[in-house]
């Protein structure tokens, strides 16, 4: 025993040791576990999307042990009774054994649903915080185009899923694909016919989505999230300008072991989280859409929410018909496949439109304050209010329904809000940017407000203003204003003192916060013996 | 009535001199044209008085329909008019809608209604299902159409029928009720109501009676066995359980999308600020 204890402690050393003579891998692993990340809730938006991608592969391996893409016709004679003997497509009948039949199927796959909108809700905001903070800009522009590119794949791989379980709201959702491409001109009868493998929805269209959706999309999605990563890495974080944080270094936390942690725990609460809602929110009930017939469509079908803008844009284009010779060019063209064209390329070209009109060509590392670039807020203000605009008109029935309003106004009011609501937002949005802006100028100027007023031996009333910094004759501040976060509350200047910390009880010891005046306070033993003679 | 008589008795003096074979004089003749003429139209009217369905005939109404009567003389008459004819620009003719559709516009409280809108929506009823029965008996006597079975358990009972009653939904319903028969909008304004949380006879009579923006799926379209089908799918979709957990209101993709925001998303970006504070 004594002989193998000294042994058994250099047993990891060693062994690494050996493995490292093979591998050589030490000195790039340490590279890579000494990494800096810098540390700001928003950068974990894109991790957020990247948790969602791991929980979406996970259940989705289970969903594939029972799932069938298969279109023959078969009569059900499962666990749900209301479907009883009803002649339905073997991916349909699948579908409902995952949910009825499979040891826990139904929140394996209502997790599998949920992860897919927080995927694509997590990229949105992400994409947002981007966008919004300059960190698109050179060198990083191909990482944004990358981005955008995993947006569309993501809906791609969104809607081969929706359509997957033949029900019938998907049924109609890819009824609705095929009417898109149709419309497409010249190729579009060719491009549908060779998809669907004739006239919709055939027999080959299922298996076909399946495999997609299983192996095509998804690898694609990791190679682009692995070039997303490595570029992240090798071009390093941006980070929030402040004291010590320049263009040149990056300030943060070390790989491991503090990030590595917080990213472990950050997964565990995202499972948790869609965990939570697969079990205690019901999604797509597809037991209650019956089998996908052509002749059954169910009012309020609508896609999944990221594909509901989509449906937004056929909802408010109006009836326009084109034709030209013998060709006819369908309404549904113009919002169903002009418009996401745009959609995909005006974001690519973005930074490189903002670099030409700003004559910004420098590379940047630190983060831009929205309100510091009112133009761009502004524009990405009217992006999102088109976006949202678009996803509510995609809704409108619901909402007309639910609130009692007529359709038609709301069709109109989409119309309308399109054209009316982006500039509004950009005035809006610029306004506030500015006003923000001169706020932060204000602080530095004139110091914080206190709250303390005072009465001056001639009567005026004023109030005290705290200083940031070393004033000017006439008590003005003379701290320039760089893009970092101006204070504007006692309390962040310490004031109050640091926040305790610990979330159910403190985990050390709070800090004397300065008082002034210095209250009279007992001497540290005395304290003690009054707590302990309660 | 008392010319009719008039040129009746005349008719038959001029007819005494046409037998004896005298030449007849213009007079005559005329007169006697005039009463042909008086005597074909006395017969068909005479004709079509003991044919036709009398609207006022002479069958006195029963106990239940003069009740049901007056009943509708205080809350019906106004807009329906005083014989339920109708009033333009107020309410529709009565006759022949039968007892089916006076018990689903009462029952559901859409009658009386409170205004003229796009379509009458339904409310707490405002006369008792005995009140509603005795105006569905009136209207019933006065002019016909289609009534209900008797009973309160309309459900067809049996091995497939559910699962063909959910076909049948599917079909005919779903386009504006939705699948889970939660209701939808219609253009203008109108609107397709939920289904649940209504009776069975009340669903009967919708379908049989179309009532308001709904069209009529009379006998010919669903059988009466069809419509106890949909019936009893409706009845296992009223006590379905919804086994995937609360159902944010069975409106489909666009409260889940609400829920993945207000929900997911705000519990995990507030995970985020609490990680990211940490250190």
């Amino acid at each position: 025993m004594k002989r193998r204890t000294p042994e058994l402690r250099a047993l990891p050393a060693e062994s690494l040791g050996a493995l490292d003579d093979r591998l050589h891998s030490a000195s790039p692993l340490r590279k890579i576990l000494n990494k800096v990340f810098p540390d700001h809730w928003s950068f974990l938006l894109g991790e957020l999307a990247l948790w969602a991608f791991i929980i979406l592969l996970l259940t989705g391996t289970f969903l594939t042990f029972f799932f069938d893409p298969s279109m023959e016709e078969v009569r059900y004679n499962g666990s749900y009774t209301p479907l009883r003997g009803v002649s339905m497509s073997r991916a349909y009948e699948t579908s409902l054994n995952i949910s009825f039949d499979v040891r826990g199927g139904l929140v394996i796959r209502q997790m599998h649903h949920w992860a897919a909108l927080l995927f694509m809700a997590a990229i949105i905001v992400h994409m947002l915080r981007v966008f919004f903070t300059g960190a698109f800009r050179k060198p990083r522009e191909l990482n944004w185009i990358v981005g955008l590119l995993l947006f569309w794949v993501g809906f791609l791989e969104g809607f081969c899923g929706y359509s997957l379980p033949d029900d019938g709201l998907s049924g109609t959702g890819l009824r609705i694909a095929s009417a898109i491409m149709l419309s497409i001109p010249v190729v579009g009868s060719w491009l549908t016919t060779a998809i669907f493998g004739g006239e919709f929805p055939g027999t080959e269209i299922i298996p076909r989505l399946y495999i997609v959706h299983v192996l095509l999309v998804p690898a694609l999605l990791v190679a682009l999230i692995s070039v997303h990563l490595a570029l992240m890495v090798l071009q390093k974080h941006t980070q929030w300008p402040g004291p010590g944080r320049t263009n040149d270094n990056v300030v943060g936390e070390r790989a491991y072991p503090r990030y590595a942690t917080k990213m472990a725990g950050f997964f565990m609460i995202v499972f948790a989280v869609v965990a939570i809602m697969g079990g205690l929110f019901q999604i797509n009930p597809i037991w209650l859409f019956g089998p996908y017939k052509a002749a059954a469509v169910s009012s309020a079908s609508q896609p999944d929410w990221y594909v509901l803008f989509l449906e937004g844009s056929t909802r408010l284009f109006p009836n326009w018909e084109i034709r030209v010779a013998d060709h006819t060019v369908p309404a549904i063209f113009w919002p169903a496949v002009v418009l996401p064209g745009i959609l995909t390329v005006l974001p690519m070209l973005y930074p490189f439109l903002e670099a030409r009109f700003t004559k910004d060509r420098a590379s940047h590392h630190l983060l831009q304050r929205p309100r510091d670039v009112p133009t761009r807020t502004g524009l990405g203000a009217m992006a999102v209010s088109f976006y949202v605009v678009l996803t509510l008109s995609g809704g409108n029935d619901v909402i007309a329904d639910k609130f009692h309003i007529s359709l038609n106004a709301t069709t109109w009011a989409g119309r309308i809000g399109l054209i009316v609501v982006p500039p509004l937002a950009y005035y809006v949005a610029h306004r506030i940017c500015l006003g923000l802006q001169q706020h932060d100028r204000e602080v530095l100027a004139h110091g914080i407000e206190t709250g303390v007023i005072r009465r001056l031996p001639d009567g005026r009333f004023i109030e005290v203003h705290q200083p940031l910094g070393p004033v000017d004759e006439h008590g003005h501040g003379q701290l320039e204003y760089t893009g970092w976060a101006v204070p504007k509350k006692m309390n962040r200047v310490g004031a109050l003192g640091p926040a305790i910390k610990g979330f159910f009880f403190p985990i050390e010891k709070p800090p004397q916060a300065p008082v002034s005046p210095a209250p009279q306070l007992p001497a540290e033993s005395e304290r003690r013996e009054v707590e302990a003679r309660r | 009535m008392t010319s009719e008589h008039h040129a009746r008795r005349t008719g038959w003096r001029s007819l005494r001199p046409w037998r004896g074979g005298q030449p007849r004089s213009r007079g005559r003749r005329r007169l006697g044209r005039a009463f042909r003429l008086v005597a074909a139209l006395a017969l068909a009217g005479g004709v079509y008085t003991v044919f036709a369905p009398g609207v006022s005939s002479a069958q006195p109404l029963s106990q239940d329909a003069q009740d049901g009567q007056a009943l509708y003389a205080v809350n019906c008459a106004s807009c329906h008019g005083p014989n339920a004819q109708g009033v333009t620009n107020r309410g529709p003719s009565l006759i022949g809608v039968g007892s089916a559709a006076v018990e689903f516009q009462v029952t559901t409280g859409r009658m009386p209604a409170t205004r003229q809108e796009a379509q009458i929506e339904e409310k707490p009823p405002q006369l008792s299902d005995e009140q509603a029965r005795k105006i569905g008996q009136y209207i019933q006597e006065l002019g016909g159409g289609p009534q209900l079975p008797e009973g309160n358990d309309l459900a067809a009972t049996g091995e497939d029928a559910i699962a063909q009653g959910g076909e049948l939904f599917r079909i005919n319903c779903a386009s504006c009720h939705g699948n889970a028969g939660r209701g939808g909008a219609l253009s203008s304004g109108k609107f397709a109501p939920s289904i649940s949380g209504i009776s069975q006879r009340q669903i009967y009579a919708a379908m049989l009676t179309g009532p308001q923006n709904m069209p009529v799926f009379g006998d010919n379209q669903l059988t009466p066995d069809q419509k106890r089908e949909i019936i009893a799918y409706l009845e296992n979709l009223k006590h379905d359980k919804d086994p995937g957990g609360w159902n944010i209101g069975r409106v489909g993709p666009v409260s889940e999308g609400l829920a993945i925001f207000l929900v997911g998303m705000v519990a995990l970006v507030f995970t985020a600020l609490w990680i990211a504070g940490k250190s």
